[in-house]
């Protein structure tokens, strides 16, 4: 055991002493930083500078029942939340998270996000997939927006706050690893271990509590709207800690990326009137959501477009995407509500919205599943025992509110009600734990992955590798899934797993050694896409975004319950079989008992 | 009023989009090889959609995997790739080959005026001091119970500097920022101008005294280098010219 003073350097690793440590920059580590910074020394770790973090690409909205426009209230929220997740949601987790909303907003406002506002001033809504008047009846009016840049402002305010506070932010830090010491009989986190960036050095941040708010891995996916950068660290970082993670094959692809490319066009488009058509001009939502039609929930819409797509009735010379319509809106409400999205379709695919449908297709997006937490955002070790000192918000986190399929605006405001919550509950934890003493030498595990790979003379292009995962999971773990589909995933990853171990870094150096950092973050990929595809052969039902084809129908019987997966053996052995053990969790269930969805 | 045009999909015809080779100069500087910073050219295989990022990461994942350059969110949101291609700022996300003469070498370098790290990395701590500088938050006493009342023409007065993504390419494409030091730059004085403006704050005088001093706004020369490098088409200049009259004449 040793003990170090902030500042200290022993053997090139420098020790870093804080009561809370947040692992992460975006909306979620953000908003924990605002609530603990002002209360306790803390420090914000985060791998990209706060304002790059991928919540400034969220565009359409963040939910809350304000009524400001017309008539709404929580528990409807509460109701299309768990619907909309095909009751899989923990349904006290849902009743907080839209309870909670309408101050999260009013919260952000008062720290100065501009809005867009109502003729009387008021922050102006507007509609979104799956958010409906009085249980399903009609769409509502509960997306609070400034224009199709939501994130962008909820991630500036932040960050404005967090440079008024002095949040104390480690910019370009990559956290590896975490320490995990064993006190009274558990584990308990003493610490992050975090890589620098600019100059190869490694750094140990001692801390009474940690928060994870590392973000999604949607980069296991070749199509996806998600940034380079989300590879999953921080999930993969728990997982490879022997800690359980949740209802991993729940990932949702979100209906409009731009065709070919997976840039997000928001559903706010949708929200304000644009309209899903295929090769023959027809607005196909009407057949299979007759009530909300093109405002069904995510993993509906882009299920039916496959399904489009399968019969023929795909747009263009190869019949491979489906068009978004908004040439019947006024330019002057586009450039005023949606002026980004269409600015994306201009330059990337040279196609003029005012007048031209934009080729649109299914985008991998979010994850619902991630580090299980509970409704304090305390990590949990296995399905009821909380962690003490650890916490986790945002989408690298399950509490679970999304359970099999986020609603839109769902997220912008779980990393606000959550994130506060995190850093609430971290604070107060440090404001009566100890330091935990380190083990001796923390960084090593680390320092030797690093000189392992800098030194190593391996062959295999890390490139080749995670494109080839990205496409066998594009082919085989999309939107529908097979036993056979996910077999044949299941042999690519071990394939790759075993190529991974002679992975080729040509980069040598020490600063800004982006390839060594690359071939780590590839490391984290091929562990998530392993536990993401074992769980979801495991789940023989459809639900939300996991649709088998060879098991269509939802099963409440047998799979009503979250998925828990935990790491028993070698994460680097090939046969995940060998390392991977599954388990269940119970759907807490208060006021909704499961119904048939249908929009 | 336009009308769909579902029948003439914008999809070109049958034929397999071709490729062409295309010649990347790229500026290299590795502070522990290099004195000085040296250009080196890489060819690649590009369509002509293929984005400048696109041609980076091929060299990177395909040649060279040392060349070292930032990035994100790949669709120009998260502001991690301003660099100098062809001699202007801009993202190399949202950047087209096609928009760019290809029958030349595309030269690609780190933006100017901060210090250089390493290829087409820059230090951006200098940048982010002067954001930090003008007080980029809300300053507002009232502590209402709801949302704070704003008229959609209020909220519209500062709309165009709220689109702000901090990427630096107004700041390191302003000749008063290369050989000044000092300057604020256009990227503060915009995120100054997004409070100034704001209704509900009160702490403009602050601000404005601020971007009043030596180093501030009086420094610009309205050369519109920083509006024309602007990714997200906010009107630089002019903002920073509303600056320089609220400071003389008040806030309008």
């Amino acid at each position: 055991m040793t003990e170090y003073a902030d500042g200290t350097v022993v053997d090139g690793v420098t020790y870093h002493r804080h009561d809370v440590v947040i692992v992460g920059a975006g909306g979620a580590g953000m908003r924990a930083a605002i609530e603990a910074g002002p209360k306790a020394s803390t420090a914000v770790i985060s791998k990209l500078y706060p304002t790059r973090s991928h919540t400034g690409a969220a565009q359409g909205g963040m939910a809350a029942a304000l009524a400001n426009v017309e008539e709404d209230n929580w528990e409807w929220h509460t109701f299309d939340t768990v619907k909309g997740g095909d009751y899989l949601v923990d349904q006290d987790a849902a009743e907080i998270l839209a309870k909670e909303a309408i101050d999260a907003v009013y919260d952000l406002e008062n720290m100065g996000l501009p809005f867009n506002r109502t003729p009387e001033g008021k922050i102006d809504q507007r509609r979104f997939g799956g958010h409906t008047r009085d249980h399903g009846k009609a769409p509502v009016r509960r997306a609070c927006y400034a224009a199709d840049r939501t994130g962008h402002m909820i991630l500036q305010t932040l960050y404005q706050n967090c440079v008024k506070h002095g949040i104390n932010f480690f910019n370009e830090y990559y956290v590896l690893d975490l320490i995990m010491v064993e006190v009274d009989g558990q584990k308990r986190p003493a610490g992050v271990v975090a890589y620098e960036l600019a100059t190869g050095n490694l750094h140990v941040f001692q801390g009474k509590s940690v928060v994870f708010a590392t973000g999604g891995f949607g980069k296991i996916f070749k199509t996806t709207s998600n940034a380079h950068t989300l590879t999953g660290d921080g999930v993969g970082i728990i997982w490879r800690k022997g800690l359980p993670l949740e209802d991993m094959e729940f990932f949702q692809f979100h209906p409009t990326g731009l065709a070919g490319l997976g840039i997000l066009l928001s559903e706010a488009a949708r929200g304000e009137g644009a309209i899903l058509r295929n090769s023959e001009g027809e607005r196909f939502m009407e057949r299979y959501a007759p009530t909300i039609k093109d405002l069904a929930p995510r993993d509906i819409i882009a299920r039916c477009m496959a399904t489009e797509i399968r019969e023929g009735r795909g747009a263009g010379p190869h019949k491979d995407y489906l068009y978004l319509d908004i040439t019947h809106l006024e330019p002057a409400v586009i450039d005023a509500k949606l002026p980004d999205i269409t600015e994306f379709a201009r330059t990337y695919l040279g196609v003029e919205p005012y007048t031209e449908p934009v080729p649109v297709l299914p985008t991998a997006h979010y994850a619902m599943g991630g580090i299980p937490t509970n409704v304090r955002a305390e990590v949990l070790s296995d399905n009821t025992t909380v962690v003490p000192g650890l916490y986790a918000a945002g989408e690298c986190a399950c509490v679970s509110v999304h359970g099999s399929n986020r609603l839109g605006t769902n997220s912008l405001l779980d990393i606000n009600v959550f994130g506060k919550r995190a850093g609430n509950n971290a604070v107060e934890y440090a404001a009566t734990a100890e330091f935990i003493p380190l083990p001796d030498d923390p960084a090593k595990p680390i320092r030797e992955l690093v000189d392992m790979l800098r030194k190593s003379n391996g062959t295999e292009r890390m490139s080749d590798m995670r494109k080839e995962l990205q496409l066998s999971m594009d082919t085989n773990a999309q939107v529908y899934r097979t036993e056979k589909s996910l077999t044949e995933v299941t042999k690519v990853i071990e394939d790759l797993r075993g190529r991974y171990k002679n992975v080729m870094v040509q980069d040598k150096g020490k600063r800004f050694n982006t390839d060594l950092l690359e071939a780590i973050e590839l490391g984290f990929l091929l562990d998530l896409a392993e536990v993401l595809v074992y769980s979801a052969l495991y789940r023989k039902e459809s639900r939300g975004g996991h649709f088998r084809e060879d098991f269509p129908n939802r099963d409440d019987e047998n799979y009503m319950v979250h998925t828990m997966a935990y790491l028993t053996g070698d994460a680097h052995s090939e046969d995940a079989g060998d390392h991977i053990r599954l388990d269940t969790k119970p759907v807490v269930i208060t006021r909704y008992q499961p119904m048939e969805r249908k929009y | 009023m336009a009308t769909a045009t579902l029948d003439s999909p914008p999809a070109p015809a049958e034929a397999p989009i071709p490729t062409f080779t295309v010649t990347m100069m790229v500026r290299r500087f590795d502070p522990d090889v290099d004195e000085e910073p040296r250009w080196q050219d890489f060819d690649v295989e590009m369509y002509p959609t293929d984005r400048v990022l696109d041609a980076l990461h091929k060299i990177k994942w395909e040649q060279d995997g040392s060349l070292t350059f930032r990035r994100s969110c790949a669709h120009g949101v998260c502001g991690s790739d301003a660099m100098r291609i062809n001699g202007r700022n801009r993202l190399a996300c949202k950047t087209l080959m096609k928009d760019l003469d290809i029958t030349k070498p595309i030269y690609v370098e780190a933006i100017k005026g901060l210090p250089l790290e390493k290829d087409l990395v820059v230090d951006m701590e200098p940048f982010f001091a002067s954001y930090r500088e003008v007080q980029p938050f809300l300053q507002a006493s009232s502590k209402p119970e709801k949302e704070r009342i704003q008229s959609a023409s209020d909220r519209a007065r500062f709309d165009d500097t709220t689109k702000c993504i901090l990427c630096a390419a107004c700041t390191s494409s302003c000749p008063v920022f290369w050989t000044d030091g000092q300057y604020f730059g256009p990227a503060a004085i915009v995120n100054a101008h997004r409070f100034i403006f704001d209704s509900r704050d009160e702490a403009s005088s602050v601000r404005l005294d601020i971007l009043n001093d030596k180093e501030g706004v009086w420094r610009c020369r309205t050369t519109f280098n920083c509006s024309e490098a602007c990714p997200r088409g906010i009107q630089v200049t002019q903002a920073i010219a509303e600056v320089k009259q609220a400071i003389m004449f008040g806030k309008r």
